[in-house]
């Protein structure tokens, strides 16, 4: 017998359809009802630490001027913002959200392959959001150890938090992993086994290539984090030494001997640097659907685009130590990882190129979610060249630690995936929702937002520059600094409260168009991909109806010449459009 | 159309920027010249990029921007141009690289004539260690670390005994020549990082570390923990002074080894008993503390406390504001101690005195207070009874109206501000989180409680 795809063989399958509302929209195994349940609870903690960095913010821009705002909550404050916003919005909403979302309706597959896994790996992440967010009111507070959770201060008394907040932080650490990993081999499965007939892997749209290698790189990254989450907890509890060498801490001696702080480092890095890409290689992927599709064009080089995926998510494992090369490890290491790191540039480089070579020649509508992706290639252009300041381990010592850094990360990771994620709710809204936004509305906050962020984080490099180490509470009187540094900060802090206050406008127009918006249609930018041409809008239950769809080309045939329309989606048979240039035939 | 704009004024709005900006690497001061060389390759490099690949987006968007009727093109691959693109992108990465190894090389190669300087970092404070005569230093041990043995010498050492010992967070290194920076901690990760040098390197319990660099320029460089270290990071600050050849001789011949500082003689409290006589006048004869006289309690004050605060005094770095008034009173008094000994021997007479509890006269929300006392408490203990190794006197049962004036000094910058002064300037950036007078009363009111 040849192999059939598990979901192809449809008539095996039976589906109860959820009668209740519970089993609806609660304990639901809907991949689609899951994706809204990460989305909506990721971005509920990321409120909560975008309000952390307004906190941060006050007190960088107004030192002295606020009184709640004392060194250690501060350091709680960036602590819990950094971790919130990496981990528990941006992993979860690009995996548990887009990734729930897309994968089963882009592969043309009923839903994942393991459903009550997919919603145990829901639950199980909201458990460790109530974890993290109960270590808010515990005595002494959350931890303060900044979100790299570097050892010895992260367990010893003069960091913030170090009775129960770091336990709950390690804790919840651990049980987001499981989450995770309930939901990662869902996903890789469900890419591998239930591709509907016809989506060979050189037929996936982009999304889900960023989304299945992002997800390949969580499940082999994310075990460093919890091995070196469970050490640390010995560590603290039962007085291992896994990480901490014989010290004396204010005057006493804690009684380890032995650790080592620096292997933490390298296992938190192992999970670190791989994490950027987590994020970012999903943010690739969608974004080149959305160019694609706005710029009526075909995504240029789009084998060049999935090896560059594959490439970037392969040496995202042997880049790690540019995080550490003032870390005091081994300094030859710095040859070493300074030349990877820079090679990643070179596929990194390249999918900057094609996005922009998409626009070339292209028919483009700045509809809001292009917008978005325009905004992204921008800030996205600028955050991977200061990462070649970074990567070169020179530079790093004039600028690693400072607020140069800072900047880096919020433009690489911080402002292009979440530009990216505004873009990709705005692009699939109508089919998740079944309604359109207003438009108007929507291009106002993409301009606040893009603009304001801009104004945050430019400067910001140049903080860097001067000398400004970050992770300080305040500088007071450094004489190397000139007294403008503090003006600029205050303008910086200005432009970001103005940026988080702007994001009420995306929330006023999502939720008037739930209640009040006009219905959209099936499919309102005319895209070629699978989830625009379910039979029900938007899509019920099992996606497909009674008959699953059958693709025949690649994702992109957008102006095929010799068809009338612009587009072409994938399920239309060879026999009613032409060809287009396909590489299905490759698999 | 805007978006488009919009691009092409964001591209020439940063690179007006960054012509502009004053905010800048500050004056190079050290022979590392070639990592500023290797920033500017990579800043003509990557600003190339900048420009040319935004200029081009928008040239896109204004060119290729929806037309009713128009269609675009169908152009999946262009292998040619894909291949042009990634080689011309492998150069401009090969040209950055290339100087950043080649400085990388350097900097991993220590010139032998080197030499050798330790900072010593921990909870939130420098000290720093030099090899004697014999070049080598002796060894230390975490385990060995007491407020007696700061340094966790080894006393049957032989190298070590004419290690020179500097607990200050200040070090003075000779011009134009090199110098190895050997960097250890005590407790956690910290780093030494001085923006002038362009060099800084992680400090790491339980392993050495090592950067080096030549002073090129004299003068006065701060140090700076850029490793987050705990509550008190940011008030982790030392100094490197650069002298001329002979200003170092003279610093250098003024340190103390670590022999030197064991056969110090300790203060002798009957010698003291006449001096103290002056002090008494104010401070009481069994230094009770006359608050009439401005005069805090001395008794039950830490030796080390009292000794560094009259040194200061002594020295200039402290009582000098002139709205300080007591201040100035007391630098007066101090001179009448000719010498450290004499300084020694009048602390160790106050400290025969009986600790008798203190009259509380300021009254404030207790419970308030102890919000605020929660950060204090980091250094100076829950029960406020100060902590040698981190430098935080005793508060709890001393005079709480000192307490509230002095706060109000380091809030107003009228103690602490001097550059030497690096204890005060540190109690003086922890203070400014006391926001106003309601908040220092209650503060010292909880202080008054334990």
């Amino acid at each position: 017998m040849s192999y059939v795809a598990i979901a192809d063989r449809d008539h095996e399958q039976e589906h109860h359809d959820p009668q209740t509302f519970i089993t609806k929209y609660i304990w639901s195994q809907d991949h689609k009802v899951i994706a809204v349940q990460y989305g909506l609870t990721a971005i509920f903690v990321g409120l909560i630490a975008l309000g952390l960095s307004a906190m941060m913010r006050l007190q960088l821009g107004f030192p002295d001027q606020f009184s709640f705002i004392n060194p250690e909550n501060y350091y709680q404050f960036i602590t819990m913002h950094g971790m919130i916003m990496v981990i528990y919005l941006l992993t979860a909403l690009f995996l548990g959200g887009f990734g729930n979302y897309l994968i089963p309706l882009q592969c043309g597959a009923r839903d994942m392959v393991f459903p009550y896994l997919n919603m145990l790996s829901y639950w199980v992440y909201l458990l460790s959001v109530i974890i993290l967010l109960i270590s808010f009111f515990v005595p002494g507070g959350s931890t303060g150890a900044g979100w790299t959770l570097y050892p010895p201060q992260a367990i010893m008394q003069g960091t913030p938090g170090t009775d129960w907040g770091i336990l709950l932080m390690l804790a919840s650490l651990a049980v987001f992993i499981v989450a995770f990993t309930m939901g990662g081999l869902n996903y890789v499965t469900t890419v591998l086994q239930a591709r509907c007939k016809g989506m060979t892997l050189m037929r996936m749209p982009l999304s889900v290539w960023g989304i299945f290698i992002a997800t390949i790189l969580g499940l082999l990254a994310f075990p460093a984090l919890l091995v070196s989450a469970i050490m640390m907890l010995f560590d603290k509890t039962l007085m291992t030494s896994f990480f901490m060498p014989a010290i004396s801490s204010m005057g006493a001696d804690p009684g380890y001997t032995g650790g080592s702080p620096i292997l933490f480092q390298h296992l938190f890095w192992f999970f670190g640097h791989p994490e950027v890409y987590i994020v970012a290689l999903p943010a690739f992927g969608i974004v080149s659907d959305l160019l694609s599709t706005h710029a009526r064009k075909n995504i240029f080089g789009y084998r060049m685009m999935v090896w560059a995926i594959i490439a970037i998510g392969g040496l995202s494992f042997i880049v790690w130590a540019h995080h550490m090369y003032v870390s005091g490890m081994n300094p030859y290491f710095g040859f070493f990882f300074a030349t990877t790191t820079l090679i990643i540039a070179v596929p990194t480089a390249i999918k900057v190129y094609n996005w922009v070579l998409t626009l070339w020649e292209g028919n483009i509508h700045l509809r809001v979610p292009m917008l978005f992706a325009i905004g992204f290639i921008f800030t996205f252009i600028h955050g991977g060249l200061t990462g070649l300041f970074l990567g070169n381990v020179t530079i790093d010592l004039p600028l690693s630690d400072t607020y140069f850094v800072v900047a880096h990360f919020h433009m690489v990771m911080g402002v292009s995936p979440v530009l990216v994620v505004f873009g990709a709710i705005y692009h699939w809204w109508p089919k998740i929702t079944g309604r359109m936004y207003n438009e108007t509305l929507g291009k106002w906050h993409f301009w606040m937002t893009f603009l304001g962020t801009y104004a945050i984080y430019l400067p910001m490099h140049y903080l860097g520059f001067a000398g400004v180490p970050r992770r300080y509470f305040a500088m007071g009187n450094t004489e190397f600094l000139p007294d403008s540094a503090q003006d600029l900060n205050a303008a910086i802090t200005m432009s970001a409260l103005f940026v988080a206050a702007t994001q009420i406008l995306f929330f006023i127009n999502m939720i008037w168009s739930l209640l009040k918006g006009p219905k959209s249609d099936p499919n309102p930018w005319n895209a070629t991909s699978l989830e625009w041409q379910t039979p029900d809008h938007p899509p019920k239950h099992g996606n497909w109806g009674h008959e699953l769809p059958e693709c025949h080309r690649w994702a992109y045939d957008y102006s095929v010449p010799g068809y009338e329309d612009d587009f072409i989606p994938q399920n239309v048979p060879p026999d009613k459009a032409p060809a287009g240039r396909d590489h299905g035939e490759d698999h | 159309m805007p978006l488009a704009v919009v691009l092409i004024l964001l591209v020439v709005g940063s690179l007006l920027f960054h012509v502009l900006s004053p905010w800048t690497f500050t004056e190079l001061a050290s022979n590392w010249g070639m990592v500023d060389f290797t920033v500017d390759i990579t800043l003509y490099v990557t600003g190339f990029v900048f420009v040319a690949v935004n200029l081009f987006m928008a040239y896109c968007v204004i060119k290729f921007r929806y037309r009713k009727g128009a269609r675009a093109t169908y152009e999946p691959e262009n292998k040619k141009l894909e291949s042009w693109l990634t080689g011309l992108t492998a150069i401009g990465v090969a040209a950055m690289l290339t100087p950043g190894l080649f400085v990388w090389a350097k900097f991993v190669d220590v010139p032998e004539e080197a030499h050798v300087v330790e900072a010593v970092g921990q909870q939130w404070h420098w000290s720093f260690r030099m090899p004697g005569e014999d070049g080598k230093l002796g060894e230390v041990d975490a385990e060995r670390i007491t407020n007696d043995n700061p340094f966790g010498m080894d006393p049957d050492d032989p190298n070590g005994q004419d290690d020179v010992l500097i607990h200050s967070a200040e070090i003075h290194v000779p011009i134009d020549k090199p110098v190895k920076f050997l960097l250890r901690s005590k407790d956690v990760l910290h780093d030494f990082a001085v923006a002038q040098f362009r060099v800084k390197m992680d400090l790491v319990p339980g392993m050495n570390t090592f950067l080096w660099l030549t002073p090129t320029v004299e003068g006065r460089f701060e140090i700076l923990c850029e490793e987050l270290c705990g509550v008190g990071h940011h008030t982790m600050r030392g100094a490197v002074i650069v002298d001329s050849a002979d200003d170092y001789d003279i610093w250098l011949a003024n340190q103390s080894t670590y022999s030197e500082l064991n056969a110090k003689s300790v203060g002798n409290a009957d010698i003291g008993a006449a001096q103290y006589a002056v002090c008494a006048t104010c401070h009481g004869q069994q230094g009770e503390g006359i608050a009439a006289m401005n005069a805090p309690k001395l008794a039950g004050q830490s030796a080390w406390y009292l000794k560094r605060q009259i040194m200061n005094y002594k020295r200039g770095l402290r009582g000098t504001d002139p709205s300080d008034t007591f201040g100035q009173q007391m630098i007066g008094m101090v001179a009448s101690l000719a010498d450290e000994q004499a300084v020694d021997n009048v602390v160790a007479h106050i400290r025969t005195f009986p600790d008798e509890p203190v009259e509380a006269t300021i009254a404030g929300d207790v419970n308030a207070g102890a919000g605020e006392y929660r950060v204090c408490a980091y250094c100076h203990g829950k029960d406020g009874a100060g902590v040698q190794a981190l430098n935080a006197p005793r508060l709890a049962g001393m005079s709480d109206w000192y307490l509230e004036r002095q706060l109000q000094n380091f809030r107003n910058n009228v103690r602490g501000a001097h550059p030497q002064d690096y204890y005060g300037f540190q109690m003086g950036l922890m203070g400014q989180s006391i926001y106003d007078e309601q908040a220092m009363t209650d503060l010292v009111a909880y202080i008054n409680t334990l």
